[in-house]
């Protein structure tokens, strides 16, 4: 139906990929970067070069004006002089911001070749290392779009309701560096990028189009790190939710670190704040990374993809996918030691021991 | 028990969502006097008020508000017009702007 | 013994052309792509600011053509153009001794500005679209329901530099107002919004239009480009802009939105420029030798322009504009 959605078609390397990391993704969505490399590694034969020497691309810096622009170029060229030493030519990044930290700085090379000069010989100064510039350079987003089809075949769950048969309604949300600086570097460019919606059509859900599809979810980087000023970040996402509510989205799929964070984070804060919340019978709607979605498609075990550290609960969403779980062991970690539990939350519909009572 | 503190309000929209406002005074204003709808925001009006330059006034600005059914304040702003009728004189437009003056102050009285 | 002119292109600049040259006795071919003469006009409704009924003009056009002696060929694709000739597309080749190109203009693509979902929603439409509609003599949403809020929105592919389109189409602008002014017409309770940049009204009697418009017909008038369209869920369309003359952004959901859709020059000038030596301009119109003096003669000797080939214009001036292209093709031939 929607022609421009395929219009824009990024090239995405098929394998030898060499991993860069978020650095903020392993402490809120745990388990979604090992499900990436499980998933391209056992699932899909693919291979993915986990670098320990990588660091941070330091763009959370960067946009909050404390890194400066020749700085986290050198730490660019950096990630990619490994990537060369390691023998891969294909870039592959776990984040958006970072994503949009490479395109953005590639570009200014080739708009501006003496800034590539300059990286070049800063990295050298710095390191003796030597840069290679990537080949191909890919949100990990895109790489999972590319094996979409792969994926859809080994499918243990579809996104649909066992109980009535319909696709479930998933609101995807981009994150707007993935297409809003350069859209012709993301699938679908930036007013319909498909990079998600592909995969949700894919796996059998149904991509839902609302009017606030497109805006911010907030983070803003310095908006947020200031407390003085997260009203205007927590906003953004009750503007989105405000939007999307009336559809009745099943849950949320995000394509950023920082996206996913807010959307989950904030429906806790405006609960907690206003008591609102904008699921059904009162629980907030479940928020994943593509990673969580694919790997609960996979079959993976959702305590496995870290979907107790979310802020609201995913049980609603894994009874909808038919997915069985173990409530008992939602707070067992690795070796089966109690890892702690979060007090209860309006977002979850939890006893209201601590919160005023707004759901009578 | 009251809600929970976090060091920060949600800042409220400043959008003008015309389908929230309720038009119906803006329409009974421009209905009653439908020359303010030719106002083509030139700002000669502003530009000479007694009252604008001297104050916050700003008597093109407050009827396009009121025009998109944003009536909150309209009135107590409108109170700060002196009814010298310097505007009235500079409008290409030809609108009586006085007469604006006093049909947002009796329709928006109780806003 | 007389010589032969081609005209290139069978709108109304192209019929004028033709009617005034074969008046003074001057052979003419005048070539048409499509099966039927008139060009744009072909397909619009009414014409502003007179609200004229669009086929009185090309009627008239059409019935003195036909007692004219004008030779007339259509369905003939014109793929080259030189000082001595034409090549159509099927290869034939024509031979003339004076080319007239008045090819006019491309409507503007919409589906090219992603963000007003033109070809994507339902109820997004264009001006082209509306023209079709009053045509057929049905206006509706895609349900077939009244619409009971219309946006219209002005420059859409015009005086925007992200679809490469510098330039004022001129027209569009009066355009908007009149259509509003019809769609205002026919559904007096439905609420009309034009959102503009700037409101262009350059013809005689379009200012008085614009404010027949908002005063006698109380259309609003919001100064402020809508940057996104979105679906709302029962089927409308959200629109955003700034409603700059109070310095706040605006939202809100109508029945029915309305690209002003500007005109976008010809692909096909650059290949007449190639192969005959003619100059564009940077909007892609072709370049006449001067604005003033020479302004429907090319910089090639022998090739003539007439109408919106050159630049956006209005019916009335493209007809004018075919006389003085008429009457510089005879001073031409006397003189060769």
């Amino acid at each position: 139906m929607n022609r421009n959605w395929k219009e824009y078609q990024k090239e995405i390397a098929d394998d030898r990929y060499y991993y860069a990391r978020s650095c903020i993704r392993q402490n809120f969505f745990p388990g979604s970067e090992k499900a990436f490399l499980d998933i391209m590694r056992n699932d899909l034969g693919r291979d993915c070069f986990d670098d320990p020497l990588h660091t941070s691309c330091t763009g959370i810096g960067y946009h909050a004006d404390i890194v400066p622009l020749d700085t986290i170029m050198a730490v660019v060229a950096r990630q990619f002089a490994l990537m060369g030493e390691a023998g891969y030519e294909n870039f592959i990044s776990s984040c958006i911001t970072s994503f949009g930290i490479y395109t953005e700085i590639l570009a200014t090379w080739e708009e501006f070749p003496e800034t590539e000069e300059r990286a070049r010989e800063n990295l050298y100064k710095a390191t003796g290392r030597t840069l290679v510039k990537p080949k191909n350079l890919s949100h990990t987003s895109d790489v999972v779009f590319h094996h979409r089809e792969a994926i859809a075949a080994r499918a243990r769950h579809r996104l649909v309701n066992v109980l009535t048969g319909e696709p479930l309604r998933v609101v995807e949300h981009i994150g707007c560096h993935y297409a809003k600086i350069f859209p012709k570097s993301g699938v679908g460019g930036s007013e319909f990028p498909y990079v998600l919606a592909g995969m949700i059509e894919s796996w059998g859900g149904e991509c839902v189009d609302y009017p606030e599809r497109r805006h911010c979810c907030g983070f803003g980087f310095r908006n947020y790190l200031v407390q003085a000023n997260r009203g205007y970040s927590v906003a953004n996402t009750q503007k989105k939710m405000e939007s999307m509510a009336p559809y009745k989205p099943d849950f949320i799929v995000a394509n950023c670190p920082g996206c996913a964070m807010f959307l989950d984070k904030w429906q806790y804060t405006i609960a907690e704040m206003e008591g609102t919340t904008y699921g059904e019978n009162g629980h907030g709607i479940p928020v994943l990374t593509y990673e969580e979605m694919a790997g609960l498609v996979l079959g993976y075990d959702p305590w496995a993809l870290g979907m107790q550290m979310h802020q609201v609960d995913v049980e609603p969403l894994l009874d909808k996918m038919g997915i069985e779980y173990d409530p008992a062991a939602k707070y067992l970690g690795m070796n089966g030691k109690y890892i702690g539990q979060p007090a209860s939350a309006i977002v979850n519909c939890g006893s209201q021991d601590t919160i005023y009572n707004i759901k009578q | 028990m009251a809600a929970m503190n976090f060091g920060f309000g949600i800042n409220r929209p400043r959008v003008i969502d015309l389908d929230r406002n309720n038009l119906r005074k803006s329409d009974e204003i421009l209905r009653e006097m439908p020359e303010l709808q030719t106002c083509i925001g030139c700002g000669a009006c502003t530009a000479l008020c007694t009252a604008g330059n001297l104050t916050s006034f700003n008597f093109r600005r407050v009827h396009t508000l009121v025009r998109r059914g944003e009536y909150e304040g309209a009135y107590e702003e409108m109170n700060k017009c002196m009814l010298c009728g310097k505007c009235r004189l500079a409008c290409p437009r030809g609108i009586n702007t006085r007469g604006v003056v006093m049909l947002i102050k009796r329709k928006l009285g109780d806003f | 013994m007389a010589r032969r002119v081609i005209i290139v292109g069978g709108g109304v600049a192209g019929i004028q052309t033709a009617l005034t040259l074969s008046q003074r006795g001057i052979p003419t071919l005048l070539l048409e792509r499509e099966s039927e003469l008139g060009g744009k006009l072909t397909g619009w409704h009414k014409l502003f600011p007179s609200f004229t009924p669009a086929h009185e003009v090309l009627d008239e056009l059409r019935q003195r053509l036909n007692g004219s002696g004008v030779e007339v060929r259509t369905q003939c694709e014109v793929c080259h153009v030189e000082r001595s000739g034409v090549t159509l597309a099927s290869g034939e080749r024509l031979a003339a001794d004076a080319v007239v190109v008045t090819t006019g203009f491309t409507l503007f693509d919409a589906r090219v500005k992603e963000e007003y979902g033109y070809g994507i929603y339902d109820n997004v439409y264009t001006t082209a679209d509306i023209e079709r509609m009053l045509n057929e003599g049905r206006v509706a949403m895609r349900d077939g329901s009244a619409p009971r809020r219309i946006a219209f929105l002005h420059c859409v592919g015009s005086r925007d530099e992200k679809v490469c389109q510098h330039h004022c189409s001129k027209v569009c602008c009066i355009t908007g107002v009149k259509q509003a002014m019809e769609l205002k017409e026919m559904f007096p309770e439905a609420d009309v919004f034009n959102f503009y940049m700037d409101i262009r009204m350059f013809g005689p009697g379009y200012e008085e239009m614009y404010r027949d418009a908002q005063q006698r017909l109380n259309i609003h008038f919001v100064r402020g480009r809508i940057s996104e369209a979105s679906p709302t869920l029962d089927g409308r369309v959200q629109i955003k802009a700034e409603d700059t003359l109070t310095g706040r952004p605006l939202k809100m959901s109508v029945d029915m939105l309305i690209l002003i859709i500007g005109m976008r020059s010809n692909a096909s000038n650059a290949v007449f420029a190639a192969d005959a030596g003619l100059q564009c301009q940077p909007s892609g119109f072709l370049a006449p030798r001067d604005l003033f003096l020479h302004n429907t003669e090319s910089n090639v000797g022998g090739i003539f322009y007439a109408g919106a080939v050159t630049a956006p214009k209005n019916i009335g001036e493209s007809l004018s504009e075919a006389v003085v292209a008429a009457d510089r093709v005879t001073e031409y031939l006397k003189r060769a």
